[in-house]
């Protein structure tokens, strides 16, 4: 187990958001979760993430408690993750926006910056090294000098997932990866995610397109109103009674 | 690579222009305007290391300026303290300070951050204007030294300080160019674009961010330390919000975030006012429309503006041959297909 989440809650005043959750992110897995608009699938994210601190209930990272540790520590620990909207510096190149990506593992500081030290000039390259290595596992090393704002809505969300790989991370956590994407794309986002896996990393990811997920995902579970409803593989997940309901309303005609 | 080198020569030919400007320009009037804006851009080129890099707008700045003038201004007259130590002392003294303020007021974000750095900033107003006994208060504050020499050089004449300003300003640019450049530089414009992205990638941003803050701080109150020093007369004046319009004024029309800009902004800004000196306070009805279509058309500056058009261009060129590639090729296979039929024909 890569992740384990053990009763977790998350209330915004009155709304609860996450309740209580009980979820396992399998090693070398891609892990989906699928659920209605406003079922607190990216409130979760942001739980695991770091960028929210739950109200109760415990997150464990290859056998750590990291509930308490605020977002940048979790990053360094192996946490990755892209936003739905993908956050990137539009007015800068490709290869400007990956490099800030594998910061975390160097050390350099303001005096090293000044004054150009030994440690600063060896970190920059590796950290150049590594963006262009991570653009050309995702497949975008001829746009690497080409400006964000110019790419399309595909090529950002490679951007996105090279930023994330540039961290060094064991699990990734993916927002809607293919939100705004045309069929064609999403297949070619699919096959970048599997690439991923093979590759040895883990993969945690929410998604609306219900083909996508059926076709790569090894596990699934489903939220709604911020409960777990279902989980498992998913063929079980597609003929769950509460899933159907969950998702048409009412009760399950076919 | 050509623009590069294009970038190196604009600086070497700025920089040996203002080393020549006192040699060519003998009006001891225009030597004063030039030193006194080589001091207003050192402290915008403090706030865009922190509003331009960084993306937080701190209205406290002015008041930094002015705490550096008067540190420099008690510590010498005062306290008696030499005048390079006291000068060294105001700045480290600011910036201490400055990083206290940063602590608590990095808590807060966006407009929240502007608005309490505004209210510190009257805060240091007012204590420079009501403490009496050791400000002067609105009397203002006299009797404050030129720089001492410094071995055989000596900055008593209006020309030697104009190069003791201007060699503070060229270290300010050196260390801002070098910062920007830097992974250091990319952390804190990696901040600026979206402080949750820059977390989840493992930055610490508060860190980071009181770190571009304090050397924010510290630029600025080495600004008012100079400032203490060329015109030894302080008045609370210059601690007040309208002093820290101007510096946003100069730092907007040169363009924020970008490295020239301090120096556009600031020079552009300081000829207009001259010119427009004969209209006394009427100045302001075309001064205002002015800076009104400038930030209209011109949102990123004149230096910003500049950069943007260039890399447009730059993408356009790029673009160019892979177009004409793109068309070649159409053009390649369309005739195949036209003989095609020509053989079936």
């Amino acid at each position: 187990m890569l992740l384990h989440v053990e009763r977790l809650t998350k209330r915004f005043g009155g709304l609860l958001a996450v309740n209580d959750v009980t979820f396992s992110v399998e090693q070398g897995k891609i892990n989906a979760i699928i659920g209605p608009n406003g079922a607190g699938k990216s409130t979760f994210f942001n739980l695991i993430s770091g960028l929210y601190r739950p109200t109760s209930g415990t997150i464990t990272f290859k056998g750590r408690d990291i509930t308490r540790l605020p977002a940048n520590e979790r990053a360094k620990l192996g946490i990755a993750r892209t936003f739905q909207t993908t956050h990137l510096f539009e007015q800068s190149t490709v290869i400007d926006n990956v490099i800030i990506g594998h910061r975390l593992r160097t050390s350099s500081n303001l005096f090293d910056a000044i004054l150009r030290t030994k440690r600063h000039r060896r970190e920059e390259q590796a950290c150049k090294e590594k963006a262009m290595e991570v653009l050309d596992f995702v497949g975008l090393t001829h746009v690497a000098d080409r400006m964000v704002a110019n790419l399309s809505q595909e090529q950002k969300k490679r951007v996105a997932f090279a930023l994330a790989l540039a961290t060094d991370p064991e699990l990734v956590l993916l927002d809607e990866p293919a939100a705004g994407i045309n069929p064609d794309e999403t297949e070619g986002l699919e096959e970048l995610i599997v690439k991923m896996v093979e590759g040895g990393l883990t993969v945690c990811l929410i998604e609306h397109k219900m083909s996508m997920i059926m076709k790569i995902a090894d596990r699934i579970m489903v939220l709604n109103y911020g409960e777990k409803i279902a989980e498992g593989t998913p063929e079980e997940v597609r003929n769950n009674e509460a899933v159907i309901q969950a998702y048409l309303g009412g009760s399950a005609i076919a | 690579m050509a623009v590069f080198a294009n970038r190196r020569l604009w600086i070497a030919v700025l920089a040996a222009l203002a080393l020549a400007f006192p040699l060519l320009v003998t009006n001891s009037y225009y030597l004063h305007i030039m030193t006194i804006s080589f001091i207003w851009m050192i402290a915008v080129y403090g706030l865009n290391l922190f509003a331009g890099y960084t993306g937080y707008l701190s209205l406290a700045h002015a008041g930094f300026f002015a705490m550096g003038a008067y540190a420099l201004g008690i510590l010498t007259v005062k306290v008696g303290v030499p005048f390079w130590l006291a000068f060294v002392l105001a700045c480290l003294f600011t910036t201490l300070l400055g990083a206290v303020i940063g602590l608590v007021a990095l808590r807060t974000k966006e407009h929240f951050f502007a608005i309490y750095t505004l209210c510190v900033g009257y805060i240091i107003y007012l204590v420079i204007d009501k403490w009496d006994s050791l400000t002067g208060g609105v009397r203002g504050f006299i009797g404050i030294p030129a720089p001492a020499d410094i071995g055989p050089l000596s900055f008593q004449t209006p020309v030697a300080q104009y190069y003791l300003v201007l060699f503070f300003l060229f270290a300010v640019i050196f260390v801002m160019y070098r910062l920007v450049y830097s992974l250091t530089g990319r952390t804190y414009i990696a901040i600026r674009n979206s402080e949750e992205l820059a977390l989840t990638l493992g930055i610490s941003t508060m860190k980071n961010k009181l770190a571009s803050f304090v050397l924010s701080v510290f630029f600025t109150s080495l600004a008012g330390a100079l400032y203490a020093s060329f015109i030894r007369f302080l008045g609370p004046d210059i601690a007040y919000i309208s002093v820290m319009f101007d510096f946003l004024t100069y730092l907007l029309v040169g363009g924020i975030g970008t490295l020239a800009g301090p120096v556009v902004g600031t020079l552009l800004v300081t000829f207009l006012s001259q010119q427009l000196q004969f209209l006394q306070d009427y100045r302001m009805l075309i001064f205002g429309p002015i800076l009104t279509l400038l930030i209209i058309f011109y949102p990123h500056g004149i230096a910003g503006g500049f950069i943007r058009y260039q890399a447009k261009r730059k993408e356009a060129r790029r673009l160019e041959p892979e177009a004409n590639r793109a068309a070649a090729e159409l053009a390649v296979s369309s005739q195949g297909r036209g003989e095609r039929h020509a053989e079936e024909g």
